[in-house]
């Protein structure tokens, strides 16, 4: 272990947990924003009540989304110095941009939004939600385009001078195909987190009520709205994961295309594909030497990879050891394979787990037809399920594109070996690893319990705000919720 | 004028903007354990910020930003070198941040008190050693022709950069007394009054001191008028609190932490780290900048939103203006209650 391995070890655990959030946070805001329109429009007590109560989760979720985020942030300059100094001039500019337009809205509105009910009139209050939605979705974009030009780097040249990359088209850099391709798929793989988590916890609760006789808080008469409730967003979390569903297989197609183009090694890894080949199968299990460079056993789909990738059956798909001698010969001798098993397996959970969470809501949506409910317990207990899956689709799907981009940072640029900081000491980065991994677990740990603890209590019994006129020099109780 | 020096100026804005902002919910994280003595108390303190200290920390990860789009080497060099400090202040900000949010939604004395912790230490350390690193990055650090930073944790120790943490730190505590004098009422802003002159014991001293040390050793002629407008409003904050005077007190606060950081900047230009290796190492704002097209798309962006950032931040401390009394607070317990409100 040298600092280097330390250093991508600290990147991957803290980016992927900022993923847990981060797609919760995406979808959940645009969620609680429609069930407050929808409370708007129509004035029901059941919708104010979800407002709040799906509110409540997602602002537990979203506090550790922000305080993770800030260590995403600060970690290029700390640990990939060399990075920064090389990329900064392109870079840079959407991490700044996402923090000027994206990061203040998100944040300032949020505050509005949790303060404001009663200060602010019914509408006002309104648009502060949908703008903090905004704003999150709007960060997404500005990240996944700078993440985006690692896979794909355009719109900059090579200064001679300096050897740093330099900027010559921003457009082409927001622009970049990789850019709103991984946005689409990125955004919908977490709506269909989201969309989960709505069913996950409207399950949970209907089936308490169904088979346990637990009907909210211990000691409080359940309101009698709560099933009805529960009903109406179990729907909706079904219906937004479905749509989602859709939305990421046609991305996830496209991503393959450019994955084809872009990065041939890591689709080749993506499916252990060893030799170039015309009309590719597309390997549903494989069991191969690394070594040797060769499968024992590969169990395919005859042609799909070759339609999956280039839109044709016959289409041509590099393999491994013919794009290691390309590369070679392009960028010097050395080893330009990531790691296979590992790049193969999480190509293929990412789709099992996720589509199989999709396959839940196809399946619920049609259970729950005019209003019925399913019947049997195990039914319930599958939904809930779908969300840990759905997370895990997300997680295995950036480690395909991250791990799959290795050895390099930026394809055919920098190598990952040349963009670690050369002045950090392996003790630094072994404290620094430790000490995010020891308070991250705690924070895991935590979170869980407070979301836990706030799903068993349910929904509460809602005051409705003062209406419109009133409402803006009232000067109602900070609620204990609320700090 | 040459755009890498505008954006070093922009650079600066942001900082400012950073620590007169944040600098108060510092100071309220760090008052906490010894203003607020009940939970009521502590509640009416937290939430005088709850709105906004969020809004307030984006102006540091807009200042990162844009050191790292305007001045890749700067960002690169100061935030490796520095690794410990950054370290320590991320942690505390991960710990502040959560706590603010969850030390309400249970309702248990010993959950509150260890979130409370968490809050004072998540505030207190990161407003010491902001002022350290800025004053390690005026005075210098030991870096190699590559840029490289070699200093270890005991060359950024050093009595001048404790001096300036010490600045920090008993500055951001005063404009946190000053801010809940100005926002809250009843008991916690007799309170916050009655605290000022012993802050003012440290801040006044400690600051005008640090002010000096960087006028005489690393100022220029311009920066002299300005360290005197530092001290000299901060003297003035603690006359006017004395007086009463309430939302002029927090004004001079505010402006003595602008116009030192003014102060600070003005004395690193045209360096953006020195090397105290060889001057020859030093980066500046000539070769840590990015090329003109970044800075000129940068400059678009900045000229076109932060006049709407501050519009809506504006806006959102309009929108709280009120004193939060202890009238405001509802008893209930957290995660049980009916009150409802998300
Ligand atoms: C696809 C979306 C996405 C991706 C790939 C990332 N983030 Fe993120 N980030 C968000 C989407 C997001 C968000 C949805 O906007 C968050 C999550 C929860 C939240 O509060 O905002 C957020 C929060 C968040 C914050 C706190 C913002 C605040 O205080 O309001 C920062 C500083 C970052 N992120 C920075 C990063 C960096 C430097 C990343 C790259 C390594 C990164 N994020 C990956
Ligand atoms: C949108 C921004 C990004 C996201 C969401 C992201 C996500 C990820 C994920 C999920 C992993 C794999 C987890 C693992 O291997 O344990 C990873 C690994 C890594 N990422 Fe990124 N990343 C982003 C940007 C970057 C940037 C800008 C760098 C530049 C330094 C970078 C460098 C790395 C490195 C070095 C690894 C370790 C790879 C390995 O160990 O194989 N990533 N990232
Ligand atoms: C039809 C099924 C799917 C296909 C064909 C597919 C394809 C892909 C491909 C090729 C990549 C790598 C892109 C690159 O590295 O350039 C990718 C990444 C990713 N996938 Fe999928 N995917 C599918 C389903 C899903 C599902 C169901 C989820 C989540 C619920 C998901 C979440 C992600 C995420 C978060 C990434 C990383 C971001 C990105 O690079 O776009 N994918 N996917």
């Amino acid at each position: 272990m040298d600092a280097l391995d330390l250093a991508r070890w600290q990147f991957g655990i803290t980016t992927v947990y900022h993923f847990l959030f981060v797609p919760l946070t995406i979808g959940l805001s645009v969620i609680v924003a429609g069930l407050q329109t929808a409370w708007y429009r129509t004035g029901r007590h059941e919708y104010l009540q979800a407002t709040k109560f799906f509110g409540k989760l997602f602002l537990i979720n979203f506090a550790m989304g922000v305080v993770t985020g800030i260590v995403q942030e600060f970690q290029f300059g700390m640990n990939w110095s060399e990075y920064s100094r090389f990329v900064g001039d392109v870079f840079g500019a959407p991490l700044a941009m996402e923090a000027l337009l994206a990061f203040f809205l998100e944040s300032t509105f949020i505050g509005l939004w949790i303060f404001g009910w009663d200060k602010l009139p019914r509408k006002v209050h309104l648009a502060t939600i949908w703008a903090a939605a905004v704003g999150t979705n709007l960060s997404a974009y500005f990240i996944l385009a700078a993440n985006a030009w690692m896979r794909n780097p355009v719109g900059f040249e090579i200064n001679p001078e300096t050897g740093r990359a330099q900027l010559t088209s921003i457009w082409a850099v927001l622009s970049n195909d990789q850019a709103w391709s991984t946005y689409l798929h990125t955004v919908a793989g977490s709506f269909i987190a989201a969309g989960l988590f709505v069913v996950a916890v409207s399950a949970f609760k209907l089936m308490r009520a169904r088979f346990h006789g637990d009907t909210g808080t211990p000691g409080q008469a359940p309101h009698r709205s709560e099933p009805e409730l529960f009903r109406k967003t179990l729907r909706a979390g079904l219906a937004v994961t479905a749509a989602a569903g859709l939305v990421v297989a046609l991305s996830g197609h496209h991503q393959a295309q450019l994955m084809a183009q872009y990065e041939p090694m890591k689709l080749a890894s993506a499916e252990a594909l060893w030799e170039d080949e015309d009309g590719a199968g597309f390997s549903l299990f494989a069991v191969g030497d690394v070594v040797d460079g060769r499968n024992h056993v590969n169990i395919q789909i005859p042609h799909l990879l070759s339609l999956l990738a280039t839109d044709s059956l016959d289409g041509n798909v590099q393999g491994i050891n013919d794009v290691q001698e390309r590369y070679e010969d392009a960028y010097g001798p050395g080893s330009y394979v990531p790691n296979v098993p590992v790049i193969y397996w999480s190509f293929r959970l990412m789709m099992g787990l996720g589509l199989g969470g999709v396959a839940v809501a196809v399946a619920g949506l049609w259970l729950t037809r005019r209003g019925r409910l399913p019947e049997q317990r195990w039914m319930y207990w599958v939904a809930v399920l779908a969300l840990p899956a759905a997370l895990a689709a997300n997680i295995c799907g950036w480690i395909l594109t991250e791990m799959g981009r290795q050895p390099w940072t930026v394809v055919g640029e920098l190598l990952t070996a040349a963009s670690v900081s050369p002045g950090v000491s392996l003790t630094e980065v072994a404290l620094s690893l430790s000490l995010f991994t020891l308070i991250y677990g705690v924070l895991a740990v935590v979170e869980a319990g407070l979301l836990w603890r706030y799903v068993k209590a349910g929904p509460a019994h809602v005051v409705p705000p003062r209406d419109d006129d009133s409402a803006e020099d009232h000067d109602a109780p900070v609620p204990a919720f609320v700090y | 004028m040459d755009l890498a020096v505008i954006w070093f100026a922009a650079i600066a804005v942001l900082w400012i903007g950073y620590f007169v902002l944040e600098g108060f919910d510092f100071g309220v994280g760090i008052l906490l354990p010894f203003l607020g003595r009940t939970n009521t108390d502590r509640r009416v303190m937290i939430n005088a910020i709850g709105p906004v200290w969020d809004g307030n920390e984006v102006w540091v990860l807009t200042a990162g930003g844009a050191m790292f789009a305007a001045f890749p080497a700067w960002y690169a060099s100061l935030f490796s070198g520095f690794y410990l400090p950054l370290l320590v202040v991320l942690l505390a900000l991960i710990a502040r941040g959560v706590a603010f949010e969850y030390r309400g939604k249970v309702d248990d004395e010993r959950w509150r008190a260890r979130w409370d912790q968490a809050i004072f230490w998540g505030s207190a350390l990161p407003a010491l050693l902001w002022g350290v690193a800025f004053a390690n990055i005026v005075r210098g650090v030991p870096m190699d022709a590559d840029h490289i930073v070699t200093a270890g944790l005991l060359d950024l120790l050093n009595p001048y950069a404790l001096l300036g943490g010490l600045t920090t730190l008993s500055l951001f505590t005063l404009h946190g007394a000053m801010f809940l004098s100005l926002k809250t009422g009843g008991e916690v802003r007799a309170q916050a009054r009655r605290a000022v002159p012993a802050i003012a014991l440290v801040a006044v001293p400690a600051a005008s001191g640090f002010l000096l040390w960087t006028q005489v050793s690393y100022g220029t002629t311009w920066t002299l008028p300005l360290a005197a407008v530092a001290a000299t409003a901060l003297i003035a904050a603690v006359v006017l609190s004395l007086r009463g005077r309430e939302g002029w007190s927090f004004t001079a606060t505010a402006t003595t932490i602008a116009t030192a950081t003014v102060v600070l900047f003005g004395s690193l230009f045209p360096n953006v780290l020195p090397s105290t290796t060889n001057p020859l190492y030093s980066l500046t704002v000539e070769n840590a900048s990015s090329a003109d097209y970044t800075l000129t798309v940068m400059t678009w962006v900045a000229v076109i939103f932060l006049p709407l950032v501050l519009a809506y931040q504006s806006w959102s401390y309009w929108v709280f203006r009120k004193r939060i009394t202890r009238e405001h607070i509802e008893p209930t317990p957290a995660y049980t209650a009916h009150s409802g409100t998300a």
